[in-house]
Order: C-alpha cells, then sequence, then structure tokens
C-alpha cells in the first residue's frame, strides 16, 4: 500500500482510538500492550505485508503472528479498518459467542492466523509456517511474528530461536515490542530479560534496533529486512506501554485495566479523532 | 502367531505415505531411531524436521507447518508427547483443531528399562481430557498401518500411543479401521472384556483358559478412546454376565473411565484392569513389568472367575 509517513501515523491514531473503542467505561482490556504495538501492526498492515481482505486465506499473502496474544485488541483495530469485518464486531467484543476474542482465534475471526495467548508459542508457530511455505515452494511470503520483551522468560521462544536459525528461516522477522513492562511491573526489576541484542546475535538472529514509535524507522527496518538472507531477523523495537494515552504510558497498571468515564474521554481527546462515539 | 513391531511398522507406514502425499512431514526431537521416524527422514529428508530435544517448539512448530496444509505427525515417547508439550497441544493446536498427529511411541510401561520417568501410564487420560482430541491406540502392527493411514485421512488432530515391543498379529487384516468404532476380536456369549493395546492380546490368551473351563468370552479391542461409538459399546455389553476393562494404563480416566460411564445403569458387574494410580519403575524385562502391575492373562482370568 503506498502511504506516506504521515499517512502511517495517522492511521496509528486511529488504531489506538480502536482500542480504545473497544476497550470502553468499564470493561478491563490490554490497553499497554496493544497501544505500544500500534505504530508497528499499522505499518506491517499498511505499508509492509501484502494481504487481501477480501481473500483472507489467500495462499501468497505475508502472514502476521501476535505471539503476545494478549495485544489482540490492535490487531482487530486493523483487521476492522481493512474491512476483514464488520467496524460494529469492535464494540463486540470478549461478547458471549462473539467474533473477537480476548485473545486471537483462527476459527472464529477472517485474518487472524493462529491461537496464540499461552506466551512463548507463537514464534515457534511462526517458524513452522515459514518451514511450510519453503516447502511449496512459496519464497515470496514473508512471516511476521510480534513477542513481547516479558514473553522472552519463556523457554519455548529460545527453542524456537534456535530452530529458526538452525533452518535458516530468512523470510521469517520477529519485531519485538521491548516496552519494558510486564503485567505486574518492569521487567528489570522482575526478571531481567536482557541483554538482548547479545542474546539474540548469540542465537543465531539478524538483529535491527529501532524506536518503536518513529515511523520512519519502522518502514525503513522492515524494508531492510527484505534483503537479509541465511538467518531470521529480528527488530527490537523500544517501545512504551500505553503509548498515546498519556495517562496509561509506562503505567503496569494499565496492562490489563478499565477506563472510568473520565479517562476514556480523555484517551479519545488526546487521540484526537473526530469519529469519537459516545457509548 | 505372527509377531509384529508396531513401531517398525509405523516408521513404514510414514515413508509409504510419504510417497502417496507430499503434504506428509514429520517432526522429531532425537529419538528417530526408536520411533522409527528415521526411515522417513532418509526418504523425504525435505519435509523432516529434527527439531533437537525442544518437544515444545517442535508441537507449535508443527501446528505452523499444518496452517500451511501440512499434515504434520510429531513423534516423541509417549510420556513426553503428551506431557512436555501440554499446553502447546491444547492452546495452538486443538483450540483451533489443527491437523496435526502426535505419536506417542515407546507407551505404557513398554520402555521397561528406562523407569518412571519415561513411562507413560497417563497419557490417555490427559488427551482424552482435551476438547477436539481423538485418541487412539493400537493392539498390533496391522491395526497400527491401518490407524496411521485413517488419521493421515482424518481432518484433525489425534495422538496415537505405540508401543516399543514386538505384539502378536491380532487384527483381521480384511477389516477396515475407523476412528471411533470398538471391534469385536473374538465372540463369546457369558463374559465381555474391553481391551486396549497390549491387554488385546493378553485378553485372547485369557479367554483360551477360560474357555477350558467353560467360560464364553466377548473380546472387544477399544482402539478409539475418543471419540468412541457408546451405543456399540452398550450393545457390546448386551446379555453378558460380566464386564471387564483391561489396559495398560491408570485406572483414572483411560479405558476403565470410557466403560464405567458409558455402561453405567447397566447393572452388570463391572471389573476393571490397569495401573491402580501409580508410577512405573525400572525393570529387566516388560513382562516383568506387567505382572508387577497386575496386567497378565491370569488377572484377567482372576477377574473373570471372581464374577461366576
Amino acid at each position: 500500500m503506498n502511504m506516506t509517513i504521515e499517512q502511517l501515523e495517522k492511521k496509528a491514531k486511529k488504531i489506538r482510538f480502536n482500542i480504545i473503542r473497544m476497550i470502553g467505561i468499564g470493561k478491563k482490556g490490554h490497553l499497554g500492550g496493544s497501544c505500544s504495538i500500534a505504530d508497528i501492526i499499522t505499518a506491517l498492515y499498511f505499508y509492509k505485508m501484502k494481504h487481501d481482505p477480501r481473500n483472507p486465506k489467500w495462499e501468497k499473502r505475508d502472514r502476521f503472528l501476535l505471539s503476545k496474544g494478549h495485544a489482540a485488541l490492535a490487531q482487530y483495530a486493523v483487521l476492522a479498518e481493512f474491512g476483514y469485518f464488520a467496524e460494529e464486531e469492535l464494540d463486540k467484543v470478549k461478547e458471549l459467542d462473539g467474533m473477537l476474542q480476548g485473545h486471537p482465534d483462527l476459527t472464529r475471526t477472517p485474518g487472524i492466523e493462529a491461537n496464540t495467548g499461552s506466551l512463548g508459542q507463537g514464534l515457534s508457530i511462526a517458524c513452522g509456517i515459514t518451514a511450510g511455505l519453503r516447502i511449496d515452494g512459496n519464497v515470496t511470503s514473508k512471516v511476521y511474528c510480534v513477542v513481547g520483551d516479558g514473553e522472552l522468560a519463556e523457554g519455548q521462544i529460545w527453542e524456537a530461536a534456535m530452530a529458526a536459525a538452525f533452518y535458516k528461516l530468512d523470510n521469517l522477522v520477529s519485531i519485538l515490542d521491548k516496552n519494558g513492562i510486564q503485567a505486574t511491573g518492569p521487567i528489570v526489576e522482575r526478571f531481567d530479560t536482557n541483554p538482548l541484542p547479545d542474546k539474540w546475535k548469540a542465537f543465531g538472529w539478524y538483529v535491527m534496533q529501532i524506536d518503536g514509535h518513529n515511523m520512519k524507522d519502522i518502514v525503513q527496518a522492515l524494508d531492510e529486512t527484505d534483503e537479509l538472507k541465511g538467518q531470521p531477523t529480528i527488530i527490537i523495537a523500544r517501545t512504551v506501554k500505553g503509548k498515546g494515552v498519556s495517562f496509561a504510558e509506562h503505567k503496569a497498571a494499565f496492562h490489563n485495566e478499565m477506563l472510568d468515564e473520565a479517562q476514556y474521554e480523555q484517551a479519545c481527546r488526546e487521540l484526537q479523532s473526530k469519529e469519537i462515539k459516545k457509548i | 502367531m505372527n509377531m509384529q513391531n508396531p513401531r517398525e511398522v509405523y516408521g513404514k507406514t510414514l515413508v509409504e505415505m510419504g510417497r502417496e502425499n507430499r503434504n506428509i512431514v514429520v517432526c522429531e526431537a532425537d529419538l528417530s531411531k526408536s520411533t522409527m521416524s528415521c526411515y522417513f527422514q532418509d526418504t523425504f529428508p525435505e519435509r523432516y524436521f529434527e527439531m533437537g530435544i525442544a518437544e515444545q517448539d517442535m508441537t507449535s512448530f508443527a501446528a505452523g507447518l499444518s496452517l500451511t496444509g501440512k499434515i504434520p505427525f510429531v513423534n516423541s515417547f509417549a510420556v513426553f508427547a503428551s506431557g512436555r508439550n501440554y499446553d502447546q497441544i491444547r492452546q495452538g493446536i486443538c483450540i483451533a483443531k489443527l491437523n496435526v498427529k502426535i505419536i506417542g511411541s515407546s507407551s505404557g510401561l513398554s520402555d521397561f528399562g528406562d523407569g518412571s520417568t519415561h513411562q507413560s501410564v497417563e497419557d490417555m487420560a490427559i488427551m482424552r481430557a482435551i476438547p477436539n482430541m481423538t485418541v487412539l491406540e493400537s493392539a498390533d502392527g496391522i491395526e497400527t498401518r491401518k490407524m496411521i493411514r485413517a488419521i493421515a485421512e482424518y481432518n484433525g488432530p489425534v495422538y496415537v500411543r505405540i508401543n516399543r515391543d514386538d505384539m502378536p498379529d491380532l487384527f483381521p487384516e480384511g477389516k477396515k479401521f475407523e476412528i471411533g468404532r470398538p471391534y469385536v476380536i473374538q465372540d463369546g456369549k457369558d463374559v465381555v472384556i474391553y481391551a486396549a493395546g497390549i491387554m488385546v492380546s493378553k485378553a485372547l490368551k485369557a479367554s483360551e483358559i477360560l474357555n477350558k473351563e467353560g467360560i464364553s468370552v466377548r473380546i472387544v479391542n477399544v482402539s478409539s478412546l475418543k471419540p468412541v461409538k457408546e451405543d456399540e459399546l452398550k450393545k457390546q455389553a448386551q446379555g453378558m454376565k460380566g464386564i471387564i476393562t483391561a489396559e495398560e494404563h491408570t485406572l483414572i480416566g483411560g479405558l476403565a473411565s470410557v466403560i464405567t460411564y458409558t455402561l453405567r445403569g447397566t447393572g452388570v458387574p463391572i471389573e476393571t484392569i490397569g495401573i491402580n494410580d501409580s508410577f512405573g519403575q525400572s525393570a529387566n524385562s516388560y513382562d516383568e513389568l506387567l505382572e508387577y502391575y497386575g496386567l497378565t492373562e491370569d488377572n484377567i482370568v482372576n477377574a473373570v472367575r471372581k464374577m461366576f
């Protein structure tokens, strides 16, 4: 899709607004980790990835996996923008028998590639998809997998990291959402998963480091991955948990929390959406 | 009686299917020479993934392969193939009903020397509890081949338990294997024995002894623990004076649970043979263990005699 950086930034704001809209007033939702990946997921879907909302299972599509499945709201926000499902579904998130579950479910939601949410598994699934596409001779479809930094404590992540390097899965690009905060607080104070670049390099990955809220950086890094052959790539993106909603930024409290009416209205104002809907 | 090793049969069946269907792929965690996935590795290296000793990654990786239309067969010992990767099976595979086949090799006590860490006494119970999962156990080489071919045709997650030891042929060569069907291996009119895996051949031996005492035994091979046609199980118990279940598995959550639940209210006495809520241990032979845990033809004979 040919969008300018400015247009992408505007779109990311809309995505954040969609996230807030889904959380609404008095309902719990993973605000922090969804907002931290809003720019990354916007760049992927609106700039980088080949995909077709009218044909979600198009064989030649690029795949997107959300290993940190709790940030599903960010993906729902994007999928709705593309018309993978009716926008009204956003207002019914997590409702009984609904299309949009608390965590991604491929059986219910068009555009979802895998069931993730039990942390540490998405990267392995992404590796399997990449290997499967290779068997088919499909060398043009890329597989993008967003991983969280708290999730790196899961041993399976490192099993997958080794497998990806061993099998030289160069169509696999992982984006690490390094927002520094897990459910109960700062990661470094709990179970420090650093030093990240050194670890991933040692595991055989090509490592890039960017500002995960700088759209130009994100787009450049994603384009650069196309040139890299023979090993998988990880883009370590420094992000801010709750980015875009001032009172939630850097706060573990908004990992999975509800908004009161005043907070909701403030969040909407900050995201400067003209389409704010009173709910 | 012709003996076959079900692991050997499994390994060769994989190759056979690999020739017929390009979508068959195999994942292994460094046990290829025990699970016999090594045959597939030799024949189709480009469709074979040695995933290292990393069962969790292997299982989720297989989920990914299935999402590109492949039919992955995931191999390890039963105890690891159902335990080490339980969450990966539940979350990544079964919720979405992905087409992944988990093959638990060296099942039950059949890896006699390695002891409790390598013996699966509860794998069927664990797998059976997961929604969307199909749970099977083969009773001999013939059934192993038919079963493996049948699950490749079925679109959905399957767990199969395969014994390490040689087993006598007993499944009729001409009969089709269908998921969910309990097979009458031998008909009789006094007592019905529902057995699975190695216990089917033990039941046949027990029946020879009982026959001499004038007791006629019907033997049902319940190779599909889930799903299982409950109406057929009920029919097979009709008019019987007693019901026996026999499994190489804990009595909790396996065949005994299926039969006692399905046949509740029939009023026919039921005796259950299986492992009584305990782990295995090392021994010098498989038979020694089967005897220690009460899984022999004599145990079956005694259970039947109690009913008369």
